[in-house]
């Protein structure tokens, strides 16, 4: 008997649950009040809902169908799984993100795909619903759609005109562990395929000759996604793929996904708790790198097995083991030094450079701009404020270590 | 004397800004005024004795700067009753230090900022979690759908997050009625009031598929209740329609990741089994035949003879005629290369298109290619900094160079830079020495030296640059007449 809607619904969004990527931001700036359709975007995304593991839920994220001839060994799709199977039709897609649109349940649509039959028998029916939800009708949110490393370069295209955003996902972190758990996958095609799209980008965004328009094509640009934990790579490696990733393919994104059990798990994989709090550090050092100014290097080198420091975030962890730097003088310092501290962020640096150019600050304006004094005190000087030699203290660390807890099995 | 002033209060900053000019034009200090709300504790105050003083004479020139009435906009719709006697403390302070703004730690600015930012936090919540409900049309209506919403902001934000509803569901007609206000769209009017709203019954039957949807996405693996309700605090649960679930989901969610745990996997079914059957029969495409360039190039393409193979995009491989008269042999490809997959099409490469162009060579008469087949890199933020090959990673690469060399069979080969010369001739030589002069190679081919076009693009002075240009154009010149 075919399953209805609502079954399909809850398998197919279960099936799409283990991608970590929810974002709907960075695109362009549009609505509808021009074309009286459906829909806009406005620069930040919007969270309608979180769950109760903490993640957003921002777009209908669900696949298209979770048939599929790969046998990944850490997904939940993979051909030899026994999970239940079921399939939507493009309309039933299609009507299931308006009708929720209109609810404001969504910011749009994040579809993806077991590969059935062929990869561009797969990208084919992905690319009609957005083109159908652009065209026909005229539903302007936000369409995230996963694109198929082996699907043609004609197909991606297409899908570039009508989503905001295309990802593909590396997956693992080294190329012998996609060849380990992912037999099917071709690592090479891979990177060729992003590479393929940031051409694709780049050369959409140069404006053309003759209307000296720019193209609209993905612009929320590329993601991918990276599982921790599955195999054996450290966090240094994990570091070291992202920074090329971002460096190679102009990446948007780069998400972690602490691997988490999966019902009818393949015998070559641990059923382990997720590794969340090494994917939040992850995502901390990820930060670092991209907004902070720090190599790779600097925030992994020296760690045990090339992994992060678990109880304290990488800048902490950074900033203990580089005491010689300290304690910054808030008042003077550049702001890469000011960036450097631990427990200032981007905002409170650009705060405090503001704020310093009308008086010398004291430790009640950092209060004020939002700063845990408690966690900057021992890395700074300021007026009416000189750490002495804390920042010599042997048990400085221990001052910002957690308290230890019990721990559970599972 | 203290003045006394009433406002409604309720999000509007006209009424206020019109009463602060008034003050502002009678240099009345804060401390002065007493502002009063119509929601106040102490009962409804009229607006009759609301009376503003005379100007000072000559009336002082009152400007504010926009990021002011930007900053004003927001904090009166808090609903702190504290608000408006804030803002005319900052308007009056302003007046005397017009940077006041940029001070970010000053109190007063804090203060302010604090409120607006509560007031935007209130905002982008009420865009996330207002929920439509669809009236039903009548019988034989096919007008446009109609949808309805209940929604209790902390603050008076109706009228200012109103137009992005418009924005948004500009095809149908909706309502939103709050505590604070309500505001309706028809297609063509967009209505607000800030006139307290009784709450609707309503229910949608769609409801039902996104408590599906909420319930099936979430991963009980990773519980982080906390989490949620930093995002989702609780007092927006009693209208959302999944909240309803969330305690369920969490008492239930250790159980069923333990469950999880306990089953043993279980074997394939036969679809699996069928799959790898049908994949296995799946006919290969034909190889092109060992000993071609085609099947070099094939052959190449996975090679991992070293390791810069996982860090590059593609293996790069010569292009060309496989009978070409001369080949001209770089160093490694590049960022554009990498990702396009073709020799020379960067930076370097248009600079080398060029200058064959302006000494009459066809590109496509000449096998080109590198030394070393993938680009080697330090990802640097957002880009790749290119870096040397070393003499380990040349030799590797030697493997393809030599049956390149050997199945294309050139007269002339023109190696450019010091990489290309030491992958020819296994010699670290200063380039200068062997510049420019034809050398006779082994087999009856004549050897070529010049710099590599990206070298040119480095060089910072500008007249030592157009110097070097114009060699490196004799050189091709002079390859030219050997060709």
């Amino acid at each position: 008997m075919k399953k209805s809607l609502k079954e399909r619904l809850a398998i197919l969004s279960d099936a799409a649950k283990y991608d970590a990527s929810c974002a709907s931001s960075g695109t362009v700036k549009r609505d509808s009040s021009a074309s009286g359709g459906l829909g806009s975007t406005e620069g930040s995304g919007i969270c309608h809902a979180y769950a109760p593991d903490g993640r957003c839920i921002s777009l209908l994220k669900i696949l298209l169908t979770n048939f599929c001839i790969y046998d990944c060994a850490y997904c939940i799709n993979r051909s030899s799984s026994n999970v239940e199977r079921a399939r939507f039709t493009p309309e039933e897609v299609i009507w299931l993100t308006l009708e929720f649109y209109r609810r404001n349940y969504i910011e749009g649509l994040f579809l993806s795909s077991g590969i059935i039959r062929s990869s561009d028998h797969t990208m084919e029916e992905m690319v009609r619903i957005a083109r159908e939800l652009r065209t026909v009708h005229n539903f302007r949110g936000y369409i995230h759609l996963k694109s198929i490393p082996e699907a043609s370069a004609h197909l991606i295209e297409e899908a570039g005109l009508y989503a905001d955003r295309l990802s593909i996902n590396i997956e693992l972190p080294t190329d012998a562990g996609i060849g380990r758990f992912a037999p099917e996958k071709q690592p090479d095609n891979i990177r060729r395929s992003m590479g393929n799209l940031r051409l694709k980008i780049e050369e959409m965004a140069e404006p053309t000759l003759q209307t000296k328009r720019r193209k609209k094509f993905a612009p929320a640009g590329q993601s991918t996604q990276m599982i921790v934990g599955a195999d054996g790579a450290s966090d240094t490696t994990i570091l070291g793929t992202s920074a090329r990733l971002y460096g190679s393919y102009g990446l948007k994104r780069v998400y972690y996904s602490a691997f988490s059990p999966i019902p009818d798990s393949s015998k070559n994989l641990p059923l382990i708790k997720p590794p969340l709090m090494r994917e939040h550090r992850l995502y901390q050092a990820d930060w670092l790198y991209r907004f902070y100014g720090f190599d790779i290097g600097e925030i992994t080198s020296g760690r045990e097995g090339g992994m992060l420091d678990l109880d304290l975030d990488p800048k902490l962890a950074w900033a203990l083991s580089h005491r010689e730097r300290f304690p910054v003088d808030i008042n003077r310092a550049d702001r890469e030094i000011l960036l450097r501290v631990p427990g200032f962020g981007t905002k409170t640096v650009k705060g405090i450079v503001s704020s310093r150019r009308f008086r010398r600050l004291r430790l009640d304006d950092l209060k004020r701009l939002g700063v845990s004094l408690r966690k900057v005190q021992p890395f700074i000087v300021c007026d009416g404020w000189t750490p002495h030699r804390l920042v010599d203290r042997s048990d400085l660390r221990a001052m910002f270590q957690p308290k230890p807890e019990q721990l559970s099995l599972l | 004397m203290m003045f006394r002033y009433s406002l409604r209060g309720r999000g509007d900053v006209n009424e206020w800004r019109e009463a602060a000019r008034g003050f502002m034009m009678a240099g009345i200090a804060p401390e002065y005024i007493e502002w009063r709300t119509m929601d106040d504790a102490d009962g409804l105050f009229g607006f009759d004795d609301n009376r503003l003083p005379q100007p000072a004479d000559p009336p002082p020139k009152i400007s504010v700067q926009p990021s002011f009435i930007k900053l004003a906009e927001a904090v009166v719709c808090h609903s702190d009753p504290t608000r408006f006697a804030l803002l005319y403390r900052l308007l009056f302070r302003l007046f005397h230090s017009r940077g006041l703004l940029n001070m970010a730690s000053d109190p007063d600015v804090t203060a302010a900022r604090r409120l607006a930012k509560s007031v935007g936090r209130d905002y982008h919540k009420m865009t996330a979690f207002v929920r439509f409900k669809e009236l039903p049309l009548p019988e034989g209506d096919v007008g446009r759908r109609r949808f309805v919403s209940w929604f209790e902001p902390d603050h008076f934000i109706v009228a200012r997050v109103a137009p992005f509803f418009q924005r948004r569901f500009t095809d149908m007609d909706w309502l939103i009625v709050t505590p604070k206000g309500s505001a309706s769209w028809d297609g063509e009017t967009l209505r607000t009031s800030d006139d307290p709203a009784p709450k609707p019954d309503l229910r949608d039957d769609t409801d039902d598929l996104w408590r599906t949807y909420y319930s099936s996405i979430f991963n009980p693996a990773r519980l982080k209740v906390k989490m949620m309700t930093t995002e989702m605090p609780k007092k927006y649960w009693k209208n959302l329609p999944e909240a309803e679930l969330i305690p369920g989901m969490i008492a239930k969610a250790e159980a069923s990741v333990l469950e999880m745990a306990a089953r043993q996997a279980s074997e394939p079914l036969p679809y699996h089994h069928r799959i790898q059957e049908a994949a296995s029969k799946v006919p290969v495409a034909p190889r092109p035949a060992a000993g071609t360039l085609a099947g070099v190039r094939e052959e190449a393409r996975h090679c991992t003879r070293c390791d810069i193979h996982c860090l590059a995009t593609q293996t790069v491989f010569g292009e060309g005629p496989a009978d070409a008269q001369v080949m001209v042999i770089g160093e490694q490809p590049g960022d554009q290369e990498d990702l396009a997959g073709r020799p020379f099409v960067g930076p370097a490469g248009q600079l080398f298109n060029d200058t064959l162009k302006a000494v009459g060579i066809e590109r496509d008469q000449l096998y080109i290619t590198n030394a070393v087949k993938h680009f080697k890199y330090q990802p640097r933020g957002k880009r790749r900094i290119h870096q040397k090959p070393n003499m380990g990673e040349i030799r590797q690469c030697r493997w393809w160079l030599t049956q390149e060399i050997e199945l294309v069979k050139p007269r002339l080969i023109v190696a450019m830079g010091a990489s290309a010369l030491f992958a020819l001739t296994d010699m670290r030589q200063k380039l200068d020495d062997v510049r420019s002069e034809p050398i006779a190679m082994e087999g009856g081919k004549t050897l070529f030296v010049t710099v590599h076009p990206s070298y040119l693009l480095r060089i910072p002075d500008e007249g030592q640059r157009r110097d070097e240009l114009m060699r490196f154009r004799e050189d091709l010149a002079a390859v030219q007449r050997l060709m």
